[in-house]
């Protein structure tokens, strides 16, 4: 029996009361904003509840909100796309990290798939996953200096000898009304 | 964030996963790439061996980073969709596909149906191209040459329609946000059928090539099996997942361009040769998966409505109402999803590919201990990489 | 466009090309023609010479004979298994050099030769070095007891069989050499694979052999031919129809060894490409490469004439008998090797093991067996 994102928003408040921050349940994917420290235990629960059954977590991604005009609003989201094979339904959620020393616990044991993915967020956005067996960069070379997904990297002017900053960025230009790329428009 | 920090030097070894004072005796570090025939791109793979066994396996990725995400954080919405194509260059009609499925997901845009059976006739193409090139190259991993270029015969035809279609025979940005950018050529469809028609023998043919191979079944039935619920927990998709036996298909489950409106199986491993979820397993999910998509192909031409305009629906002006979206779709591969996050500008505000190639390779290291060298090479080509898109 | 003027390529091919044809055509009657040419020689040697430097000169003639068509051997085969390659793989294959590419192989030749030859830091040098000729000595020295006709053999030992057994294994010392001379952890695992498989089919090799012995009651190759002559159609008394069918498993079991022997697919470990990028010779190139390559088709040509001379009759024939039926009968033979390496994939190390020590050695051990029996009821 497949359940929406409601119920399984009761579920989890029925279990862990107050560890869900907030929900988002009227846009086109509801997500769920889970406290970080109980994020092991709430993943722990979803995979493990006969009911729910995530037993798949098929995209792990972070994303970096600067918020310049809101300081206070700055964070860096890690969002858990789950699924349930068995009860083909599926749940996102996110858990707010500071955007300074970012940390968050890994979920390695509950689903191996993030190890490598956790690895990937690691190398592009800096978040310490605690717990993880190996956490060392994965596309990026060792000596790489800062996490090139944050808002707020800048290009290095060079990587040993090789010149790797842009000329000019392309989305000023293109924020400027330029019609850059390959657009459908002739 | 300082980005202007003094780059140190890394020492040789530093570069291993495994070091060499932890060596047990007879134990040795071999280096498996990034330059070697059968990694099926640059793909580096440390193994430490005791004679022809395999004792630990640990990959290395990220020689063909671009980081695409950071690309697309740069460029408009519509500018993406080359970067899309390529990620997993011998499926580009799919990853496009999925890019434009998200966007439009998160813009709310109903595509009419020609365009959807235009879609769907493309990427199942684009499939059986993309499973021709992975069994091909399998038969050569294994060692027999001559089913690779028997079956690359039959790519180049798929390669040729395609080329008519939009001009590019890898790299295709066909589809769009919205929309496709051409409409079908005249005849288009009839030289399709006439492919389909002498396709469908051809796969009996490749599989009596190869398939029931007395030595193909020894190297690969009982070797990387990979159990199903390893298989979920590491989150598998597509081909490597069904061939553990576990029927799982986002056509089916979460369809998306109308593929709800065709008949067609979807086919698991059985376990002919050994333990379900081995090499032989996926690998044959994939031969099976080629003739239900000549199924599909058949039946998406039938029921294609004869007038539609392609660029309907395709906006003016891509510009998302703040909000994210997830889209995905069933790649020759596994599950592509992009993670589309907008916050009302004109260009992405992040852009997440989740590859299935690169979650296929996750698996490698828990399989790949205690086989022999050769089934290394056996593993890597039945888990079907490739390495654009793992390292996108 | 217009029709552009021949470059100089061209023109040397064109002039050439026919002149390759040709002369393989005239090499087959050539070959056709042995016999009565090394009579001949011999008579004039004879009346023209004391006995012993008649008998020197005639060796040195056919040692000079057969090293030239050996040399030449690889060049045709090479091209020959491009050909079969090709045509099994619904493509062409060579096309351009000559008439159909017959010159391919010449200008790979030449291309070998003048290609830098480069010894890696940190080799073994010498052994580097020594290993190339090493493998090519194994592979060719083979040939001096191939029979081609009656007389017509480099070198008539008694212990023919015996000298064959030992000299082939000259070639995995060869190949192990390369393999660790190379320093190079490809190459070491190629030199060890193909140490390991050698000797261990080496044993079921020596047992078919010997199975023939015991039927002939000896090891000379020239009996082993006689052994068969004459029965119906003059083709009844092969061995391979004889031994109540029995030898059918012999000639087979011979067959599989060859291969084995050869690293010829499916048996193709050593330089399994997919897996040790090229084995052994990961490391070589140019002209030391282009030996192990003449040296392997040296080796699969003599592995058929071997099974030839051991089960097809040799140079006998239903129509007409000589150099020529030899040579067609052994070419059949290494046809179906190439077939069989286009067709099949490659077994692992472990499989061929168990193929060899579980499969092939048991059923060589009952084909000597049943052929002590006989030969012991038929005395």
């Amino acid at each position: 029996m497949s359940l929406d994102a409601a119920a399984v928003q009761q579920r989890i408040e029925a279990k862990f009361p107050g560890k869900i921050t907030s929900a988002e349940l009227e846009v086109t994917d509801p997500f769920l904003v889970i406290d970080n420290a109980a994020i092991v235990e709430v993943g722990t629960f979803l995979r493990d509840e006969p009911e729910l059954a995530f037993d798949m977590l098929h995209c792990h991604s972070a994303v970096d909100y600067l918020e310049l005009k809101e300081p206070e609003k700055a964070r860096i989201e890690v969002v858990l796309h789950l699924t349930s094979l068995k009860h083909r339904h599926w749940i996102v959620l996110k858990v707010m990290l500071p955007r300074d020393n970012p940390k968050t616990p890994t979920l390695e044991n509950i689903w191996p798939t993030a190890n490598w993915h956790e690895r990937e967020a690691y190398d592009l956005f800096g978040i310490e996953f605690e717990g993880h067996s190996d956490l060392r960069r994965i596309f990026l070379p060792e000596d790489w200096a800062g996490h090139p997904l944050r808002k707020d990297w800048e290009w290095p002017d060079e990587w040993h000898g090789i010149a790797v900053k842009p000329d000019e960025k392309f989305s000023q230009r293109a924020m400027e009304g330029e019609n850059i790329g390959v657009g459908p428009f002739d | 964030m300082s980005s202007q920090t003094q780059y140190k030097d890394l020492e040789p070894d530093e570069a291993y996963a495994f070091k060499p004072e932890d060596l047990e005796p007879d134990e040795m570090i071999l280096n498996m790439g990034p330059q070697h025939p059968s990694t099926h791109g640059v793909l580096r793979i440390e193994l430490k061996t005791d004679g022809e066994i395999v004792k630990d396996a640990q990959p290395h990725i990220g020689y063909l980073h671009r980081n695409f995400e950071k690309h697309a954080e740069n460029i408009d919405y519509q500018g993406v969709i080359p970067f899309t194509d390529r990620m997993d260059y011998v499926g580009s009609m799919n990853n496009s596909l999925t890019y434009a499925v998200a966007v439009e997901k998160l813009m709310e845009i109903e595509v009419n149906e020609r365009v959807q059976s235009i879609r769907v006739i493309t990427s199942e193409l684009q499939r059986i191209a993309s499973h021709l090139l992975a069994l091909g190259t399998y038969g050569m991993d294994i060692g027999a040459f001559t089913p690779f270029l028997h079956s690359f015969r039959e790519r180049e035809k798929i390669l040729d329609l395609f080329e008519w279609l939009c001009g590019a025979r890898l790299l295709y940005n066909y589809n769009w946000i919205g929309g496709l950018s051409h409409d079908l050529p005249n005849q288009w469809t009839d030289r399709a059928k006439i492919f389909l028609d002498q396709f469908e023998p051809v796969i009996d043919e490749l599989d009596n090539l190869l398939s029931y191979n007395k030595i193909f079944t020894k190297r690969t039935a009982d070797v990387g099996i990979i159990p199903p619920e390893r298989a979920v927990g590491y989150a598998l998709t597509g081909p490597n997942l069904r061939g553990s036996g576990i029927k799982w298909d986002i056509r089916k489950e979460d369809p998306y361009c109308g593929y709800e409106k065709y008949e067609f199986d979807v086919p698991v491993g059985q376990g002919r040769y050994g333990p379900i979820g081995s090499c032989w397993d996926r690998y044959y999910v994939r031969v099976e998966e080629m003739r239900q998509s000549v199924r599909i192909t058949r039946q998406a031409i039938e029921q294609m409505p004869a007038e539609g305009d392609v660029r309907e629906t395709v906006p003016k002006r891509v510009k998302p109402k703040p909000g994210e979206a997830y889209g995905r779709t069933e790649a020759p591969r596994g599950e592509l999803g992009f993670y589309v996050v907008s916050d009302g500008g004109l260009i992405p505000y992040r852009v997440k590919g989740r590859s299935p190639c690169f979650v296929a390779m996750s698996i490698f290291r828990e399989i790949a201990k205690g086989e022999m060298i050769a089934d290394m090479i056996a593993i890597i080509g039945s888990l079907d990489i490739v390495l654009g898109e793992i390292d996108r | 466009m217009g029709l552009k003027r021949p470059d100089l390529e061209t023109k040397i091919s064109n002039l050439l090309s026919p002149l390759v044809v040709a002369g393989a055509g005239g090499a087959l009657v050539l070959i056709a023609l042995v016999p009565q040419l090394a009579a001949l020689i011999r008579e004039q040697l004879q009346a023209n010479l004391s006995p012993t430097a008649a008998a020197v000169a005639a060796s040195a003639i056919g040692v000079g004979a057969t090293v030239f068509l050996v040399g030449q051997l690889p060049v045709f085969l090479i091209w020959f298994e491009r050909k079969v390659a090709a045509h099994i793989q619904d493509r062409l294959g060579p096309m351009r050099v000559g008439w159909h590419g017959v010159l391919q192989s010449f200008a790979d030749g030449i291309k070998l030769v003048f290609k830098e030859d480069i010894i890696v830091n940190g080799a073994d040098r010498f052994l580097f070095k020594l290993a190339p000729f090493l493998v090519l000595m194994g592979a060719f020295s083979a040939f001096a007891v191939l029979p081609w006709h009656t007389g017509l053999v480099v070198s008539d030992l008694n212990i023919g069989l015996l000298y064959v057994v030992a000299i082939t294994s000259l070639g995995s010392i060869g190949l192990l050499m390369a393999g660790w001379a190379s320093n190079n952890k490809y190459a070491l695992y190629g030199g060890m694979r193909s140490a390991a498989q050698m000797v261990s089919y080496e044993i079921p090799t020596a047992i078919v052999i010997l199975s023939v012995v015991v039927q002939v009651g000896s090891l000379n190759l020239q009996d082993v031919i006689s052994a068969q002559l004459g029965g119906f159609g003059n083709f009844a008394n092969w061995h391979i129809f004889r031994l109540y069918g029995l030898n059918v498993i012999g000639f087979v079991l011979f067959f599989i060894c060859g291969l084995a022997e050869t690293n010829r697919s499916p048996f193709d470990i050593p330089e399994a490409e997919s897996e040790l990028v090229a084995g052994f010779h990961t490391e070589y190139s140019g002209i030391r490469f282009g030996l192990f390559f003449l040296a392997e088709y040296g080796a699969m040509f003599f592995v058929a004439g071997l099974t030839v001379v051991l089960y097809l009759g040799g140079w006998s024939g239903p129509f007409f008998e000589g150099p020529l039926v030899f040579f067609i009968k052994t070419l059949a033979l290494v046809f179906v090797q190439m077939w069989l390496r286009w067709t099949l994939p490659r077994l692992r190390v472990d499989q061929l093991m168990a193929l060899c020590w579980k499969y092939v050695i048991p059923f060589a051990f009952l084909v000597l067996l049943v052929a002590a029996l006989a030969s012991a009821g038929a005395s």
